[in-house]
């Protein structure tokens, strides 16, 4: 991937209030040039408010956006150099899928011949070219969505914002629509920034990815970096399947801790936080396996069958609960239930979590 | 004996038994108010006038022939047009324009101004805007002519003011027709533009301004398109019966403004009535609002495609 470094969106500590609500509260963001950037959080978190101040439809209460170094908090929706591909497509309704296209490059004051033609090649990228004399009602949710895509990106918008475009889809056209959407950015060279509370959306596309709750940024990251080294409870909980266990952290530095897992045995794990106590340990599913000396007893309680995984569920002897995943390509016998096992955490997948 | 049983489907036995009887007071209804009136009249306009109103069971053409034809003082010269009922239509057809014109101008705002209230007080704005229409529209027209005659509350006013030395002649003039005409019908413009504006998708307004349209743009190409249907049945509920109005011209204007409402509600008066040639007009003013209906119509139609 290449990156040019440079600065679209920068997001000083925006705050934005409704009334007593306050949707953001101090969100500050870095995203750079042709980055394809995700904001995953649940519903209600702040997504669309972030978006809808990025496009100008919200009046920042408190904070700075700067779009390619410039100040945008003056500009009109209609002189910011950004399109929406809004969450219910907010199609035209009277004009055809073409003219829907077109809008954006009329309003710029390109000519009907031009911009019919860039219309059509854009229709093209999405292949939309054979409903471009169809009305929106005349299409599927699918080629709506399409089209609301398209109409965003013909005038050739320096950032794209797309708020859960694909939320509406099912979940084959969704699957397709997630390749076609990070080829088209790639293509297109175009900032997205893209909103979904959907992880596994988050995780496929993103180049970065900010997980948002409650109005506040949780964490900054590539899918790796926050699918492996989440910060807190927040971020391990939201993104995957997670196992948060409690631990006694006996020693604790910046970056690596000593923690006692449930049962005596003492581990060293990476850290979030620099504080000892009582605290979290993160640790997925797919990272515990089954061992014959392991560090954490424990009682199956069930085995379910996943297809291509075997799901375990299992208590500590504290009565903390324990989810593995086991490859069922692996020759070994299930485990039966009420069985005791000994499970191992892979070395280095621990996780001792800041709350 | 109504026994538990399989339900009646449409379009076999039970449908003709049930459904039709039940739908006889709807044809009821529109047979005694709607077609029996109007076949009425379309018959009345062949008959023949008696003298001191009422009319002969006599066939003939001649409450038309008066209205489109002339053959001078004493009926003894060669046919010509008549303008004398044209020009009293075309006079009532750019009255009627008008009055239109001037609702749109401001039932437009006003609807849109109530459409976008917070939801629990679009209620009130829509009962403030109906209030006065509770009270008869002949009182109304009267108060009205209190109000801007000479000596009325809006001279004098303007008088005490130091405005203006004379009172402003407004009575017996088109301007007042025009007012009558716009304060009578301005909710039949507000309300099904409200309906329209209400139901509007305020996001595609957004969406208009993400792909760099200004205000006015958005208003031109998106609202007003997207509103049209509202604002053209405002159109027709206040264009048509503008066109039919007599208390307006009646009792505000003058011998000037005469229009189509009074040249028929003439002829059903007293002794100077002539039955047949009111049904005669009756039926060319329907026959003109069809038409204007049946050609918008047709460009709907031809428009959707
Ligand atoms: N126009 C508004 N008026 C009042 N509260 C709002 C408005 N828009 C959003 N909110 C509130 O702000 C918070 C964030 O909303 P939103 O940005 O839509 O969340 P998300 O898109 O992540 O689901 C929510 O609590 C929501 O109720
Ligand atoms: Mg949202």
């Amino acid at each position: 991937m290449n990156r040019q470094m440079s600065t679209a969106v920068d997001i000083r500590d925006a705050v934005k209030t409704y009334g007593q609500v306050t949707a953001l509260q101090g969100v500050s963001l870095n995203i750079a040039d042709n980055e394809f950037f995700t904001l995953l959080g649940p519903s209600g978190c702040g997504k669309t408010t972030l978006l809808r101040l990025i496009a100008g439809f919200e009046e920042i209460t408190a904070g700075q956006i700067l779009l390619f170094g410039q100040d945008i908090a003056r500009l009109e929706p209609n002189h910011r150099p950004v399109n929406t591909v809004f969450q219910n497509y907010a199609l035209f309704p009277h004009m055809s899928v073409l003219d829907n296209v077109a809008f954006g490059l009329k309003m710029k004051g390109v000519d009907l011949p031009s911009r019919q033609k860039r219309a059509g090649q854009v229709l093209e990228m999405v292949h939309l070219s054979q409903f471009a004399d169809r009305l929106p009602a005349q299409l599927s949710g699918g080629q709506q969505q399409r089209v609301a895509l398209a109409r965003a990106l013909a005038p050739e918008p320096k950032v794209l914002l797309l708020d859960e475009p694909l939320s509406a889809l099912d979940l084959k056209l969704r699957q397709a629509m997630r390749v076609e959407l990070k080829q088209l950015q790639e293509d297109t060279g175009i900032t997205f920034i893209f909103v979904t509370h959907d992880q596994e959306e988050a995780l496929t596309m993103s180049d970065r990815i900010a997980v948002m709750s409650n109005g506040t940024v949780q964490q900054i990251g590539t899918a790796r970096d926050i699918y492996e080294a989440p910060v807190n409870r927040f971020v391990a909980d939201f993104i995957g399947e997670t196992n948060l266990l409690q631990v006694d952290v006996e020693a604790n530095s910046e970056d690596i801790a000593i923690v006692i897992l449930p049962g005596g045995h003492r581990i060293t794990c990476p850290s979030a936080s620099s504080k000892t106590g009582k605290h979290h340990l993160s640790i997925r599913p797919e990272r515990v396996t089954i061992a014959d000396t392991g560090n954490l007893s424990a009682t199956v309680d069930r085995v379910v069958y996943l297809g291509t995984d075997l799901q375990v569920i299992a208590h500590l002897d504290d009565s903390q609960t324990v989810t593995i995943r086991l490859q069922n390509a692996a020759r070994t016998a299930p485990p039966a239930l009420g069985q005791r096992i000994s499970l191992q955490l892979e070395e280095g997948a621990a996780r001792l979590l800041a709350d | 004996m109504a026994a538990p049983g399989p339900q009646p489907q449409t379009g076999d036995a039970a449908y003709r038994g049930i459904v039709r009887p039940l739908l006889l007071p709807t044809w009821a209804v529109i047979g005694i108010l709607m077609v029996l009136p109007v076949a009425l009249m379309a018959v009345y306009s062949f008959l023949t006038k008696e003298f001191r109103g009422g009319v002969e069971w006599d066939f003939t053409l001649a409450a038309y022939d008066q209205f489109f034809v002339t053959r001078g003082l004493f009926g003894d010269e060669p046919p010509q047009i008549e303008w004398t009922y044209i020009s009293i239509f075309w006079r009532s057809i750019w009255q009627a324009a008008l009055a239109t014109l001037l609702c749109l101008l401001i039932g437009f705002p006003t609807a849109w101004f109530i459409a976008t209230r917070p939801a629990k007080t679009r209620g009130i704005w829509l009962f403030l805007i109906t209030i006065p229409y509770w009270v008869n529209l002949l009182i109304r027209t009267v108060s009205l002519r209190f109000l801007l005659r000479d000596q009325g509350p809006l001279n004098e006013g303007l008088i005490d003011l130091g405005l203006i030395s004379e009172p402003l002649q407004i009575i017996n003039t088109n301007l007042a027709v025009q007012l009558g005409l716009f304060y009578s019908y301005l909710p039949f413009m507000v309300l099904p533009i409200y309906a329209a504006v209400e139901r509007y998708n305020f996001a595609l307004s957004e969406a208009a301004a993400d792909l760099y349209a200004s205000r006015w743009a958005t208003l031109r190409e998106i609202v007003l398109p997207v509103v049209k249907p509202g604002i053209i049945a405002g159109c027709i509920l206040v264009f048509v019966p503008s066109l039919g109005a007599f208390l307006a011209p009646d009792l505000l204007g003058g011998a000037k403004t005469f229009m189509i409402g009074s040249l028929i509600d003439e002829q059903f008066k007293g002794s100077q009535g002539n039955w047949p040639f009111g049904a005669a007009v009756a039926m060319i003013l329907m026959s003109l609002v069809l038409i204007v209906l049946l050609l918008y119509a047709r460009a709907q139609t031809r428009g959707a495609r």
